[in-house]
C-alpha cells in the first residue's frame, strides 16, 4: 500500500494528477446512512474520513468510516488510527484518501473547511472531499460532489495573507478556490449480484419522491438563505467602501500636512530660523488595517452555489409541471371526445 | 423464544457483507461478522455490520472476539443506539461452527439472529436468509439446539432508496458492470418521464390485448387499471391553467433573479481582477 502510494506521489508536483473519482457503492451507501441519521437527530455537520487508493488518474474510494462528533473526552487522532488499524485487519484498504461532510444545499464554503482541506492537501497530495447534501438527496436527488484545493488556494492559505493586493497578485477569485472532480460510481460484479436481489425486495413506489411538485416550501427556504448571504457580503462590501474612504481621506490629510510643512520651513527659512525637525510622515498617519478579503469571498462562493442550486430545482421543476400539464391535456382531450 | 421475531436489513448491510467476502484472506472460504442495530417488540432492525476475522478448522473455530468488542466500541462512540443484535455468515448453511458462535453471541445480546448471505450462489441465487436459535431436545434428556429460519425483509432510510437506484444503474444492459455518474437533476426527471412512458406502453398493450381476446382479463390487473385512471386529481381545466401558469411564473422569476446575481458576482471579480495594474 505505502509503496503504491509512494509511486503516484512521484509524479511531480502535477495538480492534473487526478482526474476523476471513482466510489464504490458501498462507500456511497454507508455516507448516505451516516448522513441521514445526523441529520435526523442534530443540526451537526456529519463528517468522516476516505479509504481507498490511487490508480494512475484516477482516486478509487473503497470504504469510509465516520468521525465521532466533537468530543473533548476523546483524542479524534487516535479513533482515527485504531480505526484504520483494524479494518486494515479485515483487508480494508487503509490509506486515507480524503474526508467527507455532509452540507445543507452544498453550502459547505467555510473558513473550517478551508483549513481542514488544506491541512489534508498539504500532507496527502490527492486527497478531496466530498460533500454530501442531505436536503437535496432527502429530496431524492443523490448529490455527491469531490472538490480539491486549487493550487493558488494552497498559496493563498500558505501564506495567510488576505489583503486585496496579495489576492489580485494570485489571479485568485471565489470561482478559482475549489475545483471539482466528477465522480463516477462503480460496483463489482458480485454487489451487482446482490443488488439485483434487492430490486425484488423493494416495493415499486418507493424512491419516487423526486416526482414530487411542492416547490414552495423548498424555494423559500433556499430563498431566505440566499438572501441572508447576500446581506453578509452587502455589509462585507461596505466595510471596503468604508476602508476605501477613510484611505483616500488620509493620503489627502497626509498630502496637506506636507505642503504646510513646507511652507513653514520656507517661512522660517525666509526668517534665517532653523528648519523644523523632520518626522516621519507615516508615524504621524498610521496606515489603516486592509480589512481581509477572506470571508467576502467564501461568502460570495456560496451565493454561487445557491444561485446554481436554485436554477437546477427550478429547472427540474418546471420539466416536471410540464410533464403533468401534457397528462392534464391529454386527459381533457379524452373528455371532450 | 420468540419464533415471530422478523428482521429488516438495510441495504449497507448487505453491501458491507459482499464487500468483506470479496476481500477475505485467501484461505478461507467463509467470512462471519456482528450485525449491529436495535431490537424492539418482535422487530430487529439491522442497521449496520462490520467484519469479524476468524479462522476455521475441522473441530473447532477461533474467533477474533477482543477485536469484535473493540470495533463494537468504536462504533459506540459515533452512533450510541447501535447494539449488538446479531451475527452474519457468507455461504447457503449453517454449520456446525455456527452453533459455536453463536453461543458467543447469546452471551453478548438476549435473542441474536444469525443472517447468511449465499455469496457462492448455490441455485443461482445470492439467498438471504435469517435464523435464530431455538433449543430443543427432551427435558432430562440430550438438549441440544436447532436454528429456524425467520423471516428476512429490507427496509430503507428514504435516501438510501434513492442511492441504492443510483448504484443500481451500475448493472449494464449485457451484465457487465458499468460505471454510473450521479446525474443532474434534469437528466433524472427525464430519465423518469422515459420510464413511465414506457410503463403506459406496456400497459396499453396489454389492454389491447385483453380487448382483442388474445389475452384474458385477470380482475385485480382491472381494478387497477381503474385505479390508475381515476389517480389523476379532477381539477377543472380553468384552474388547472391558473395553478400552472403561477408556478411556471414563480419558477422562471426565480430563476432570473438566481442568474442575475451570479452574474453579478462575476462581474465583481472580473473587475476587481481587471485593476490589476
Amino acid at each position: 500500500m505505502a509503496n503504491r502510494a509512494a509511486a503516484s506521489r512521484r509524479v511531480p508536483e502535477n495538480e492534473a494528477a487526478i482526474t476523476y473519482v471513482q466510489c464504490d457503492g458501498l462507500a456511497v451507501m454507508k455516507i448516505v446512512k451516516h448522513c441521514h441519521e445526523e441529520s435526523c437527530s442534530n443540526m451537526e455537520v456529519a463528517q468522516g474520513a476516505l479509504l481507498g487508493l490511487v490508480v494512475e488518474n484516477r482516486l478509487e474510494i473503497t470504504n469510509c468510516f465516520p468521525f465521532p462528533k466533537h468530543d473533548d473526552t476523546m483524542d479524534e487522532e487516535e479513533y482515527q488510527l485504531d480505526m484504520m488499524r483494524r479494518l486494515r485487519r479485515v483487508n480494508v484498504d487503509h490509506f486515507h484518501v480524503g474526508w467527507y461532510q455532509s452540507a445543507d444545499v452544498g453550502n459547505f464554503l467555510s473558513q473550517s473547511l478551508l483549513e481542514s482541506q488544506y491541512h489534508y492537501q498539504t500532507s496527502i497530495e490527492e486527497s478531496v472531499v466530498v460533500i454530501y447534501d442531505t436536503k437535496k438527496s432527502a429530496r431524492g436527488f443523490l448529490t455527491l460532489k469531490a472538490y480539491r484545493l486549487t493550487p493558488q488556494a494552497i498559496a493563498m492559505y500558505k501564506d495567510g495573507d488576505y489583503t486585496p493586493d496579495a489576492l489580485r497578485n494570485l489571479k485568485i477569485g471565489y470561482e478559482s478556490l475549489f475545483i471539482e472532480v466528477p465522480i463516477v460510481i462503480r460496483n463489482s460484479p458480485l454487489t451487482n449480484i446482490m443488488m439485483s436481489e434487492l430490486t425484488e425486495m423493494i416495493p415499486e413506489e418507493e424512491g419516487s419522491k423526486f416526482l414530487d411538485l411542492g416547490t414552495a416550501s423548498v424555494l423559500e427556504g433556499q430563498l431566505r438563505s440566499l438572501m441572508e448571504r447576500v446581506d453578509e457580503l452587502n455589509q462585507e462590501a461596505i466595510k471596503f467602501n468604508r476602508y476605501q474612504q477613510l484611505v483616500v481621506r488620509q493620503q489627502q490629510d497626509k498630502h496637506r500636512w506636507l505642503l504646510k510643512r513646507a511652507q513653514e520651513n520656507s517661512a522660517r527659512a525666509a526668517k534665517d530660523e532653523p528648519p523644523l525637525p523632520e518626522e516621519d510622515v507615516n508615524k504621524l498617519f498610521k496606515p489603516h488595517p486592509v480589512p481581509p478579503r477572506l470571508n467576502p469571498m467564501i461568502v460570495a462562493g456560496q451565493i454561487n452555489t445557491y444561485s446554481q442550486h436554485i436554477s437546477q430545482f427550478c429547472s427540474q421543476s418546471l420539466a416536471k409541471l410540464y410533464l403533468t400539464q401534457a397528462l392534464q391535456n391529454a386527459k381533457e382531450a379524452k373528455q371532450s371526445n | 423464544m420468540a419464533l415471530n421475531l422478523v428482521v429488516k436489513i438495510h441495504p449497507v448491510v448487505l453491501f458491507q457483507i459482499v464487500d468483506a467476502y470479496e476481500r477475505r484472506n485467501a484461505d478461507s472460504h467463509r467470512v462471519i461478522g456482528t450485525l449491529l442495530g436495535t431490537s424492539d417488540k418482535g422487530v430487529v432492525e439491522v442497521t449496520n455490520c462490520f467484519c469479524v476475522p476468524h479462522k476455521e478448522h475441522a473441530d473447532q473455530v477461533e474467533a477474533e472476539l477482543n477485536y469484535a468488542m473493540d470495533v463494537y466500541e468504536l462504533n459506540r462512540r459515533v452512533n450510541s443506539s447501535e447494539n449488538i443484535v446479531g451475527w452474519w455468515a457468507t455461504g447457503n448453511e449453517v454449520t456446525n461452527h455456527s452453533s459455536v458462535i453463536h453461543e458467543y453471541y447469546a452471551r453478548e445480546c438476549r435473542e441474536p439472529v444469525h443472517v447468511t448471505l449465499d455469496t457462492s450462489l448455490a441455485g443461482s441465487r445470492m439467498g438471504l436468509r435469517g435464523y435464530v436459535c431455538v433449543p430443543l431436545g427432551v427435558p432430562r434428556g440430550k438438549q441440544g439446539c436447532m436454528f429456524t429460519p425467520i423471516d428476512v425483509s429490507l427496509t430503507c432510510y428514504e435516501p438510501e432508496v434513492v442511492g441504492l437506484q443510483l448504484c443500481q444503474k451500475t448493472m449494464g444492459p449485457n451484465g457487465r458492470p458499468r460505471q454510473v455518474q450521479p446525474a443532474l437533476d434534469l437528466a433524472q426527471v427525464a430519465d423518469a418521464a422515459a420510464q413511465l412512458s414506457g410503463l403506459l406502453d406496456q400497459v396499453l398493450q396489454y389492454v389491447e390485448e385483453v380487448l382483442s381476446g388474445r389475452a384474458s382479463g385477470h380482475a385485480a390487473a382491472g381494478r387497477a387499471l381503474l385505479e390508475l385512471a381515476q389517480s389523476l386529481p379532477s381539477l377543472g381545466a380553468h384552474s388547472f391553467a391558473d395553478a400552472f401558469a403561477s408556478s411556471v411564473k414563480d419558477l422562471l422569476m426565480v430563476v432570473t433573479l438566481a442568474q442575475l446575481i451570479k452574474t453579478q458576482l462575476q462581474l465583481n471579480e472580473k473587475l476587481t481582477l481587471l485593476t490589476s495594474q
